[in-house]
């Protein structure tokens, strides 16, 4: 069973891509405008997934606070934009396209760079609870910002402005989007060939043996921290520009859960894995969804039995990672 | 400042820090012992505010629908240590987390199948419904003081249990190392049991107590277990005193900083710029306090010595 999907996973990833290019065309065809929606809310969470792929599949870092990165993202595009539009915070204030993703990537670089070395000073579950913390932390500044909405969140209503561009034509924003999941794709691919890359995956298998080569296993595994979060924030300006909508729940940590899913689902370490989970997610979200209400149900007892499964406590040999 | 203000919001914070006590206890004995992290905890926590609640509608009483709901808690604990916690013992962190993650969504399902998504009140009976006024001025409802007199009662007869019984003895060797636990004869799977139960009991307990006050609702377990997994992370984790003493912390740091920021922001600050910073640091004054302490003690306070984990 698992060589069969060994083999089919590069191809069936492969037709998800041309999909994926293709989307906008596909549901214009098939006058299908909800399917487009889908698509790009699919590329966009694959974006976040790759960028969480780096630190948690090549870097074996278990972050559980990725949403964090998603929500900080968001509000680098909410906050410039609701500036723009109705004044104050002229420093801020801005309906550029790439000065929303300039500030998307600094803010989650920034978070990345101070909380990054405080959880990277932990291993193992000291490091998932940390980064589970520090997201919640970003969840709940984000809630305590009454001008934006706090809980209610805030709606966007000029989307990032770029020349030649309209984001608010949803097949122009499905590209765009497709094109900077193909770049973040095609940085990953190259990073892991990279000095770099193989310096962060050779800290996960072998820690010490890093160390003693002389590699500073902290700053290699913060710079991929940073990297990854910088990514995260650049899907969740994108996510702020889908939905037309920023709210704190984007940072809850069950979300964090979810792209964790999304990762493992995929095969944590493969480069077009996250793809795969997040087209799971999507597709089981609005499966499960339309089935029934309580699609949480059914949703988490998949999760628990693709853990079990994960852990290798159905297969004999016990492959535990 | 006044003076019942103060004693007002420290019995508050108290409450509170009682409260993250009996979660995060459990959190961190089922942690320390048994290595295992149960993101579900704080679904116990619910759990045992809900069945309270509908205990208490159906006999009328709360302290019986307390007794009556302990074991339900405790029961629901042990057969999602069977299910669940078990066949995961020994295997990555990362799978734990999955699956105690996919446990929340199914248990949080079931409650939303069973009891809807309002809230549900709890009414205390007249005896326990009464004010008091303390030294200083400060009138305050009764049941606070009696939830942190309980939590005080639990945490003592947790101290002597672990400490001064053969089970919890047991308890302590197994945690030191398993493998020699079971070579001298100890039945680890029932002693881990067990203590997933008391665990689960515990933070059903906190659940119960808390309904009266806020009432019932879906949300509270996903709230109270990252705080608790910060409390314990700031105690250290499998630390009974680390969490009793981190959890007061977290408490009166929460309440105080909710209280007293914005005045404290105004000595240094304009009032406008203290007015909206104060919400914002103060929200996050817990995880502030636990980035100080984890940048000072990256083991947390009080780091249990044991042997026999692996990371």
């Amino acid at each position: 069973m698992s060589r069969i999907l060994r083999t089919l996973a590069p191809w069936l990833e492969g037709l998800l891509l041309v999909l994926l290019a293709a989307a906008p065309l596909l549901t214009a065809w098939t006058s299908q405008p909800f399917w487009l929606d889908l698509a790009t809310r699919l590329t966009i969470l694959a974006i976040a997934a790759a960028a969480l792929n780096l630190v948690l599949g090549i870097g074996g870092l278990v972050s559980f606070g990725h949403a964090a990165f998603l929500g900080i993202g968001a509000y680098a595009v909410g906050i410039p934009a609701w500036h723009a539009l109705y004044g104050g915070a002229e420093w801020i204030a801005s309906a550029n396209g790439f000065f929303h993703f300039a500030l998307a990537a600094g803010a989650g670089a920034l978070f990345a760079l101070f909380t990054g070395p405080l959880a990277l000073r932990t291993r193992g579950v000291h490091f998932i609870m940390i980064t589970m913390a520090f997201g919640q932390m970003v969840f709940y500044l984000l809630q305590s910002l009454e001008t934006y909405g706090g809980d209610d969140g805030l709606t966007i209503d000029t989307r990032s402005e770029f020349p030649l561009a309209n984001l608010d034509d949803p097949a122009q924003l499905h590209w765009l989007a497709f094109a900077t999941l193909l770049a973040v794709l095609l940085l990953i691919w190259r990073m892991r060939e990279a000095p770099f890359g193989l310096a962060l995956a050779g800290a996960r298998t072998g820690e010490r043996r890093m160390r003693a080569l002389g590699y500073d296993v902290t700053r290699i595994r913060l710079a991929a921290y940073v990297l990854s979060g910088a990514l995260t924030a650049i899907a969740g300006a994108w996510l702020a520009n889908h939905a037309a909508f920023v709210s704190p729940s984007m940072t809850d940590w069950t979300r964090s859960g979810e792209l964790m899913f999304m990762v493992i689902l995929g095969g944590a370490g493969r480069l077009l894995g996250p793809l795969t989970g997040a087209a799971a997610f999507v597709l089981l979200e609005e499966v499960l969804s339309s089935m029934t209400t309580y699609w949480h149900l059914p949703f988490g007892l998949l999760l628990i039995l693709a853990a079990l499964w994960q852990a290798g406590v159905f297969s004999k040999e016990g492959s535990s990672t | 400042m006044d003076t019942a203000l103060l004693v007002t919001q420290i019995v508050n914070g108290l409450q509170l820090g009682i409260l993250l006590f009996l979660v995060a206890s459990g959190l961190t004995l089922v942690f320390g012992i048994l290595d295992f992290v149960n993101l579900a905890h704080g679904a116990y926590y619910m759990l045992g505010a809900f069945i309270s609640a509908t205990l208490a509608r159906w006999t009328g009483s709360w302290p019986l629908s307390v007794l009556l709901a302990l074991p339900l808690v405790a029961l629901i604990g042990v057969f999602t240590e069977r299910v669940v916690a078990r066949p995961l013992y020994g295997r990555s962190h990362l799978a734990q987390v999955l699956a105690t993650f996919g446990l929340i969504l199914v248990i949080d399902a079931v409650a939303m199948l069973v009891w809807g998504v309002e809230g549900q009140a709890v009414e205390l009976p007249a005896w326990l419904n009464g004010r008091v006024t303390l030294p200083g001025g400060a009138e305050l409802p009764a049941y606070r003081l009696v939830i942190i007199g309980s939590g005080l009662a639990v945490a003592a007869g947790l101290y002597a249990w672990v400490h001064h019984t053969r089970f919890g003895m047991l308890v302590r060797a197994a945690a030191a190392n398993r493998d020699m636990a079971e070579a001298l004869g100890v039945d680890t799977a029932r002693l881990y049991a067990a203590v997933f139960a008391l665990g689960a009991a515990l933070a059903g307990l906190a659940g119960m107590l808390v309904a009266p006050l806020t009432e019932a609702s879906l949300a509270m377990g996903l709230e109270i277990i990252i705080i608790a997994l910060v409390v314990i992370i700031i105690g250290g984790i499998g630390s009974l005193k680390g969490a009793f003493v981190a959890a007061l912390l977290a408490g009166l740091v929460d309440t105080l900083g909710r209280a007293w920021l914005d005045d404290l922001f105004k000595l240094a600050m304009s009032p406008e710029a203290a007015e909206t910073a104060a919400p914002a640091v103060s929200a996050m004054s817990v995880y502030l306090l636990m980035a100080l302490i984890l940048a000072l003690r990256p083991q947390g306070l009080f780091p249990p010595r044991t042997r026999g984990h692996g990371q």
